[in-house]
């Protein structure tokens, strides 16, 4: 599976537009990160925690994305965008869409 | 003067965690920019575009999506400064050092990603900047930075 944000892909040929496929997940910190993040806070710095917890909900996004694609029979997504949303006090929201094609 | 400190121990925790936070974050951000300094040179190779599409380029090249991102906290003096600046507004340097520094760090970690898989330039690169904030009192200020795009990457010999 091709993901791309770009709207073309170099040297091949969009053969069937699919439509736009998403996935998206809601994930919170857990307590003992939380307290590890506001010591942190004291003397400032990466917060790695938060880091790993944000790569891995956008990885679990991004893959709900591709599954839908495989879903409907596509092989490459384009112009995928990110979309990140504070739902609730600790817990964020991360949004992966784009369009589903089959190239040749 | 030590009377009155003894009589309000709150205040010294306050006293100390802002000498704390001045010193530690001082510290922290000057060796946090040293690193970016000498990564960014290392990585001047790889080249960056905000355009969406990439100019005379190879049949046998492929692309893949790259992404990189950071969470980068404030520290306490930070954050007390940044307080007494709300009432009178203006350039918050504090922050936007902050903001540099997440910005510069994510763009990293996308073109190691790229250079990983064999990439020499990335297209369409886009940021995001999200609050990690997470509201209440006692959470903690910071933000995370993404920056993502599309590598172009070279055939395999």
């Amino acid at each position: 599976m091709l993901v791309s944000n770009l709207e073309i892909v170099p040297g091949k040929r969009i053969v069937k537009h699919l439509g736009m496929v998403q996935g998206s997940t809601v994930r919170a910190k857990h307590v003992g990160r939380d307290i590890m993040a506001s010591l942190k806070n004291i003397v400032g710095g990466e917060l790695s925690g938060y880091t790993e917890l944000l790569q891995e909900t956008r990885a679990e996004a991004t893959k709900r994305m591709v599954d839908q694609a495989q879903a409907v029979g596509a092989n490459a997504v384009l112009n995928v965008r990110y979309s990140t949303t504070s739902i609730a006090q600790g817990a964020a929201e991360i949004l992966a869409y784009g369009t589903a094609v089959i190239l040749e | 003067m030590s009377a009155f400190l003894l009589q309000h121990p709150d205040f010294v925790v306050f006293l100390v965690l802002l000498a704390v936070g001045y010193f530690a974050g001082r510290a922290a951000e000057s060796a946090h920019y040293r690193s970016i300094r000498r990564r960014e040179r290392q990585l001047a190779g790889i080249l960056m575009f905000a355009t969406k599409f990439p100019p005379a380029v190879q049949v046998r090249q492929t692309t893949t999506l790259v992404s990189g991102s950071v969470v980068i906290s404030s520290d306490y003096f930070k954050l007390f400064v940044a307080s007494l600046r709300k009432l009178f507004g203006g350039r918050f340097r504090v922050y936007e050092t902050l903001l540099d520094r997440a910005r510069r760090e994510a763009v990293l970690r996308m073109k190691r990603e790229a250079l990983r898989l064999g990439g020499h330039a990335v297209f369409n690169v886009k940021f995001e900047t999200f609050n990690v904030t997470m509201g209440a009192r006692g959470g903690i200020a910071a933000v995370e930075v993404l920056a993502y795009g599309t590598a172009l990457i070279e055939p395999k010999k």
